[in-house]
């Protein structure tokens, strides 16, 4: 024990060595985007963040609509076909990237901050994020290729799972149905779907720019200046219906040829702005979100070997996200796992973390404080997050205060209050038993 | 706990992921911030400060992984990496971890085929936590025998989970056992599940006291540091360990390969996929010394990024695949496969796109490529080496596996002007060379629907 005691000096002094949070500065475009920004002087590139809530969650019904949409963004635009897109970005040491999220689209840019290199980088990305052509003959194209990617998504239980747990969670809510959309709906996806969406959604009241990098604050200006000016105005999009919690338990057994059985458990969680966010966090922090030494592995792995991976975590979206406990087990002992997993559950919404948990988890998300904006990737998604879910901006700096202040009731209140074990959807996907 | 990601697809990882540390210009004044120091007992410490945030970056390397293991004991090496966090005398089970989280760290670890190695992220002030754990264990690990019971079976679910229940990496698996009969690249990381079935804790103990030495290690640190406090420190920690007598390992060369070897792997799955793999020289063994860098620069022309040709050609013009990719790994200890992977489009055949894939490669041999192409991987290369500096922890990475495969540290600092210089004909010259078929070994993936029948994948 004479390590422990060593350590003890440094212990004490955790929160006392924290150091200066970036400073987010925020503004709006002349047409109502809001800008995040972040100096970062250090290295001489700078990321661009630009989101509009447009994701899969806007949908309606036609599922894998926001994805294709993004998806086909670079696809084309006035005077430029794909390759000369593609070609553009990568002669110039730029990097382009779109993704699609239930919640979000996010259209980025990373690029050396030298003149001749970003200038022509940003010309080209505000050009693809404002003025897509989606030509038809791409759709086609990626139309067939999404449903391939459909076809091996079959291949993997771990997905197989996933789809099913939202589906059993959000029934007819929009966050039910895949990013990817289905065989149906993405076979039936027009050029028009794609226009339409891009057109209404796509614009700049909708959008979040964020920018972080080695450009001052009048660069920065006039980068999202140029950016938003070339989006229509247009309308935010309205808000999502709220989400029904589970009345009853539900189960779901798919057959796969998998050696093993993936179960996945859990129900309607939080949303971003939650009032429960951080007791909710700090205790699942302890219940299976930090890894080894939170009680799901110990219980799971470290005292029965029985999987290699086993967690739980809150996806906090804009309106409630899931719940879920997962893990993946040799088909003959998903009984044993799910029942471990269950009790061990079933008994953290009883009684809730120990105090000498609550400290040991408090130490380990305020002394890591650091590593989570130790880069620009992100320094970047946190300004996003920040401005997309309307949270503070001082969001980063008073956070280590937040979680100093939960107290081991209000984790038990939380947790009694809003986790259900007898009302939880169930998912296993292999041949069990 | 994770394997390197390289064991599962090293060919999907893009050509030019590994990348040297510094913009053009700032090299001499930037490498002056890599410091190399060795310890009495013959561990080698590289710092590598980065003052952009208070944090630091710790790894412990050693100089053994899959390559060093032989038939019957495969899996070992992870197998003990699992094991590290399994206590000393002075700490149980899983304490390491819960001393490192409660000091706000994070921690894992990781095996490839030369190396394994162990790491901390940590807020500055911390690093002495880190040096006290890592020289703890790296010589008074304890390896109960109740732990690694339960410990083998987590391994075997990893591999069910990784392996065995992915069709791809199953293919890959058998791809790379094909493509190599006596370098030990033949064996996967993880180990053959029958290998891991029998694996007792005396392989463990033996693995560890062969390969668990200072003299076999290097700490790798990088982060807001001093280098000499750094050095300060891994005295005070690593200094009075102990070294071992190292075996020197025996050089258990590839046997030349004279033909094509095909195989197919019929697994449970939706859709087809194949492997492609030539043989090539890495840093360590290519003679001339160029031909890795040339290597690279036709990685990235095939592969490159979205305006590469086996994009542009494959998926988007002759829409022959839903996807496809190109892959090699300069930083290795033996010769390595230049790899060609690929998921036919609806309705092809999997014949006609490994045709197709054929036919880019003898482009390669007889057309050079083009100014407009070269210019682009380069200026991709030099972008990238400064988006790189954005990852401590990469950074960090690169210096460790350069070390621990044999290539050493400094060659990283050159990598961006040995690209530089690197020549269409040089590109051509190795395509000739090595993108033959008497190196190529190719694997083919047959889905098979539920009831075993093979699956009709062309509709």
């Amino acid at each position: 024990m004479r390590l422990i005691k060593t350590l003890w000096p440094l212990l004490l002094f955790i929160s006392a060595t924290a150091t200066a949070t970036p400073q987010i500065q925020h503004w709006q475009t002349g047409n109502g985007a809001g800008v995040y920004y972040i100096h970062a002087p250090e290295l001489p590139m700078v990321d661009l963040r630009l989101v509009f809530d447009a994701g899969s969650a806007r949908d309606g019904d036609r599922p894998g609509l926001a994805l294709m949409t993004n998806a086909l963004l670079d696809a084309g635009v006035k005077g430029m076909d794909e390759e000369a897109i593609a070609e553009r970005f990568e002669n110039l040491g730029a990097q382009y990237s779109a993704s699609a999220l239930r919640d979000m689209a996010i259209v980025q840019l990373r690029s050396l901050n030298q003149a001749d290199l970003l200038e022509p980088a940003l010309e080209t990305f505000i050009k693809v994020a404002a003025t897509p052509r989606f030509p038809e003959k791409v759709l086609i194209r990626e139309r067939s290729r999404m449903l391939l990617a459909l076809k091996a998504k079959q291949e993997s239980p771990g997905d197989l799972a996933q789809e099913a747990f939202y589906q059993a969670l959000y029934g007819k809510h929009p966050y039910a149905s895949p990013t990817e959309g289905t065989e149906a709906s993405v076979k039936a996806l027009r050029r028009t779907d794609l226009t339409d969406f891009h057109e209404r959604h796509y614009v700049a009241r909708n959008a979040v720019i964020a920018i972080v990098g080695a450009v001052d604050r009048r660069q920065a200006e006039s980068m999202a200046e140029r950016l938003s000016e070339a989006l229509p105005t247009g309308q935010k999009a309205p808000p999502l219906p709220t989400v029904k919690p589970l009345a009853e338990a539900k189960r779901r057994v798919i057959e796969h040829p998998s050696s093993q059985s993936h179960l996945l458990m859990g129900q309607p969680g939080m949303t971003r702005d939650d009032p429960d966010y951080m007791p909710l966090y700090v205790g699942n922090h302890i219940l299976g979100g930090s890894g080894f030494g939170s009680r799901i592995v110990e219980e799971i792995r470290e005292k029965r070997g029985l999987s290699y991976s086993a967690y739980s975590y809150f996806l906090p979206m804009r309106v409630t996200g899931p719940f879920m406990l997962g893990l993946q087990t040799r088909n003959d002992q998903v009984d044993t796992a799910e029942k471990v997993l269950r009790e061990t559950l079933v008994r953290f919404v009883e009684e809730g973390p120990s105090q000498d948990e609550l400290i040991a988890s408090k130490k380990n998300i305020t002394g890591g404080f650091p590593l989570r904006i130790d880069s620009n990737k992100d320094l970047v998604e946190y300004a996003a997050m920040i401005g997309f879910y309307g949270l503070p901006l001082d969001y980063l700096e008073g956070f280590n205060e937040r979680v100093e202040a939960v107290r081991v009731e209000q984790i038990r209140d939380a947790f009694k209050r809003r986790v259900h074990p007898g009302r939880m959807a169930t998912i296993i996907v292999g041949q069990p038993g | 706990m994770m394997l390197n990601k390289a064991q599962m697809k090293q060919s999907l990882l893009a050509a030019l992921l590994w990348l040297p540390l510094f913009a053009p210009g700032l090299a001499l004044a930037e490498s002056e911030r890599i410091h190399e120091y060795m310890l009495d007992n013959g561990m080698k410490v590289l710092v590598k400060e980065d003052h952009r945030s208070p944090v630091v970056v710790s790894q412990v390397w050693y100089r053994v992984g899959a390559s060093d293991e032989y038939g019957g004991i495969t899996g070992v090496s992870h197998v003990l990496e699992h094991m590290m966090f399994k206590g000393t005398k002075a700490h149980g089970p899983g304490e390491f971890s819960r001393i490192i989280a409660e000091n706000g760290g994070r921690e894992n670890a990781f095996t490839g085929k030369d190396y394994t190695a162990y790491f901390q992220t940590l807020e500055k002030s911390r690093l002495e936590v880190s040096f006290e754990m890592e020289a703890d264990r790296m010589r008074n690990l304890l390896l109960p025998p109740e732990e690694f019971e339960k410990e083998v079976k987590v391994v075997m679910e990893e591999r069910r989970m990784r392996t065995e229940d992915n069709p791809q990496a199953l293919t890959y698996e058998q791809f790379n056992a094909t493509a190599f009969f006596s370098s030990p690249y033949h064996q996967p990381i993880i180990g053959w599940m029958n290998d891991l079935e029998n694996l007792e804790v005396a392989d463990l103990r033996r693995w560890y006291e062969r390969y668990y030495a200072p003299n076999n290690a290097i700490l790798v640190v990088a982060g807001d540091v001093e280098p000499d406090e750094v050095l300060g420190l891994a005295r005070k920690h690593f200094g009075p360990l102990k070294p071992s007598e190292l075996d020197a390992s025996k050089p258990r060369e590839e046997y030349p390969q004279s033909g094509v070897r095909s195989i197919e792997v019929k697994a449970p799955a939706q859709l087809p996929y194949l492997l492609m793999g030539y043989k090539v020289p890495v840093i360590r063994t290519a003679q001339p010394d160029w031909e890795p860098y040339a290597l690279e620069v036709l990685a990235g022309v095939l592969d490159g990024g979205n305006a590469s040709r086996l994009q542009r050609q494959l998926v988007r013009q002759q829409e022959l695949a839903a996807s496809v990719g190109a892959g090699y790994s300069p930083i290795s200890r033996y010769d390595e496969l230049f790899t060609i992977e690929a998921t036919p489009a609806r309705g092809v055949r999997i014949e006609d796109l490994e045709r197709a894939i054929g036919k880019q490669i003898q482009r390669l041999h007889t057309k050079l490529i083009s100014d407009e192409e070269l210019k682009r991987v380069k200026a991709q290369v030099v972008a990238s080496k400064v988006y790189q500096q954005d990852s401590l922890f990469y950074q960090a990475m690169e210096l460790g596996m350069l070390e621990t495969t044999g290539v050493g540290w400094r060659v990283g600092q050159d990598y961006e002007a040995r690209i530089d210089e690197v020549t269409p004909e040089q590109v051509r010259t190795v395509a000739r060379k090595y993108l033959v078929e008497e190196g190529l070994t190719i694997a083919q993936l047959v889905p098979l629907k539920q009831n075993g029948e093979v699956r009709d994948a062309t509709h």
